[in-house]
């Protein structure tokens, strides 16, 4: 298929793209939860060891990575906001940031869950928790910033070196957390999966990390209209109003 | 280099040797602003040394309450010391980085500063410097000192002296980036720390790691290895960072 | 199906964390559909005599 994808690299002319884009991941979200569930719930055999408790790692394991992998897409918008200076770059950086910081307070607090019944406590001091900690402190940290700077230009410049600095951090961070969290347990208590797992277990959790990943897509484009609307709208170009108005977006509630 | 109080447009000088060899210059270049900018930043903050007793200050007393609200048994002291020690050298740090940039940032210096021809990486650095200068070297001279109040060992003081002297600088680096992005922006020190702490984890581990070792009697070399590590790389790479979000909220 | 919620007797824990998420991810689907119904409301109230356009059919 021959498109020109640079057509949509302005903020107005991708805003259809971003409008479809929502709906088909949203159907497929809802698809690949319903059969993830199905299979999280009721297909998957009951662990030996853990019971029913370790259902939880169907949504704990997708919402831990998501965390992880959205940073990463955001890190990438924000260098291609700062390489290209492109104003659709830092929407996209901007309309990922919640959802990431949701999903690891999701990891958080599902881990915390899963832990209680199977080894005793709702924290424990492990290094993938406490690195997902940190990565929550750099997300909300990345949204502070972006609520605190007035101008959304300077916002979208800050926001991509603070997010890129942290994307650097990462790896940093989680490697000091593992140092520190091995000197101090010893055989590690780690909150990993039982090592032999089930085909069905293994393919409940791919499935349901699919759904993450078309959420995940699905809420940021949608979060990326509103965006792109809101700081268009205000542009001194006129151009860019007729423009919005003239595609017919907005002539009816979405 | 000029002994009043002239702004940075009026003590900057464009240097006039623009026929010397161009590598020469640039070193040159880099080093002048590194020093400009690192005297210059002493200078001032030697004018409020009440300023930086204050802050000194804030390290000593929140080293010296914390006992209060645990035991005073030196079981219990020893082992919460090192993290103490160096949990408040991280919020000392954190309290005197907003004047890395503000002073400079609302009389309009900031802007004729980078403006200049000097390299801005170079000048920040030597800003930074200044920072450390002021607050990380006097907390590592100052913290084995309080030591003494956490039953630490001679051995642990001298690592705790060591890795505050290699990591401190880190923090004023990783500092001055959070202390450029805020510039300007709403929600004043809170927002830096928020910003901040997390980059400095990675250092509070080593560091307080580093003494823990020493006091259980093992080898903290490589602790220190990583710190000085991390702080070559912190050198070379963050100024630039920082400089960048300097640029970022000049526009 | 009483067999199913019980989830082998670690109901609370199951459940807190589907809970969870299933709150978190509606809750943030309504936001977003509602930020960008708002956002869409503005827009129309501030360009009220645009021409309308012929691109994308009927609505």
């Amino acid at each position: 298929m021959l498109i020109n994808w640079y057509r949509f690299s302005s903020p107005v002319s991708f805003y259809p793209l971003a409008s479809i884009g929502a709906q088909v991941f949203g159907i497929f979200a809802a698809l690949l939860a319903g059969a993830g569930l199905f299979v999280a719930l009721y297909v998957a055999p009951t662990d030996a060891t853990q019971g029913d408790a370790y259902r939880i790692i169907y949504v704990h394991v997708p919402a831990a990575w998501m965390a992880m992998f959205i940073y990463l897409v955001m890190a990438g918008w924000s260098a291609a906001a700062l390489g290209f200076n492109a104003r659709l770059s830092a929407m996209m950086a901007q309309a990922l940031a919640p959802t990431g910081a949701i999903m690891a307070a999701l990891a958080l607090w599902t881990g915390a869950f899963w832990g209680r019944p199977t080894w005793g406590t709702y924290w424990a001091w492990d290094a993938r928790m406490t690195s997902t900690l940190i990565l929550l402190f750099l997300y909300l940290g990345v949204l502070a910033l972006r609520n605190a700077i007035e101008d959304p230009r300077r916002a979208d410049r800050a926001c991509a070196l603070l997010t890129l600095v942290g994307a650097v951090n990462v790896p940093i961070i989680y490697f000091s957390v593992q140092w520190w969290n091995t000197l101090h347990q010893g055989s590690s208590i780690s909150f990993t999966v039982a090592p032999k797992m089930a085909a069905t277990m293994v393919a409940g959790i791919l499935i349901m990390t699919a759904a993450a990943w078309c959420y995940t897509i699905a809420v940021a484009l949608a979060r990326v209209q509103a965006i792109i609307v809101e700081r268009e709208r205000g542009a001194t170009w006129l151009e860019s109003l007729i423009d919005l108005r003239q595609r017919g977006i907005g002539r009816s509630p979405a | 280099m000029n002994d009043t109080d002239t702004p940075a447009l009026r003590s900057a000088p464009i240097d006039a040797r623009v026929d010397e060899d161009e590598t020469d210059d640039a070193m040159s270049s880099v080093l002048g602003a590194f020093a400009w900018g690192l005297a210059r930043d002493v200078r001032i903050a030697m004018r409020s040394k009440a300023d930086l007793g204050v802050q000194l200050l804030f390290y000593v007393l929140v080293v010296s309450l914390f006992p209060l609200s645990t035991s005073p048994s030196r079981d219990v002291l020893a082992m919460l010391g090192p993290g103490v020690l160096w949990t408040a050298a991280l919020l000392a740090s954190l309290l005197s980085l907003p004047r890395l940039f503000a002073g400079d940032f609302v009389d309009g210096t900031l802007e004729q500063i980078a403006l200049s021809p000097r390299p801005l990486p170079a000048l920040v650095l030597g800003k930074t410097a200044a920072h450390w200068l002021t607050t990380g070297l006097p907390v590592a001279v100052m913290a084995p000192l309080l030591g003494a109040q956490y039953a630490l060992d001679g051995r642990s003081l001298s690592m705790l002296a060591i890795a505050l002297l290699l990591g401190t600088p880190i923090l004023s680096l990783l500092g001055a980036i959070g202390a450029a992005l805020t510039l300007g922006a709403r929600g004043g020190g809170g927002l830096l720390a928020l910003l901040v702490l997390p980059l400095y984890a990675p250092v509070l581990i080593f560091g307080a790691g580093a003494v823990d070792a020493v006091g259980a009697g093992m080898s903290a070399s490589a602790n220190v290895a990583l710190l000085g590590a991390g702080l070559i790389i912190a050198v070379v790479a963050l100024p630039f960072a920082a400089a960048s979000a300097v640029r970022i909220a000049l526009d | 199906m009483s067999e199913f919620l019980a989830m082998g007797g670690y109901a609370w824990y199951v459940w807190m964390s589907y809970g969870a998420v299933a709150l978190a991810l509606i809750v943030e689907t309504v936001v977003v559909r509602a930020r960008r119904k708002r956002a869409l409301k503005e827009l129309r109230m501030m360009t009220p005599s645009t021409p309308v356009g012929r691109m994308r059919g009927a609505r």
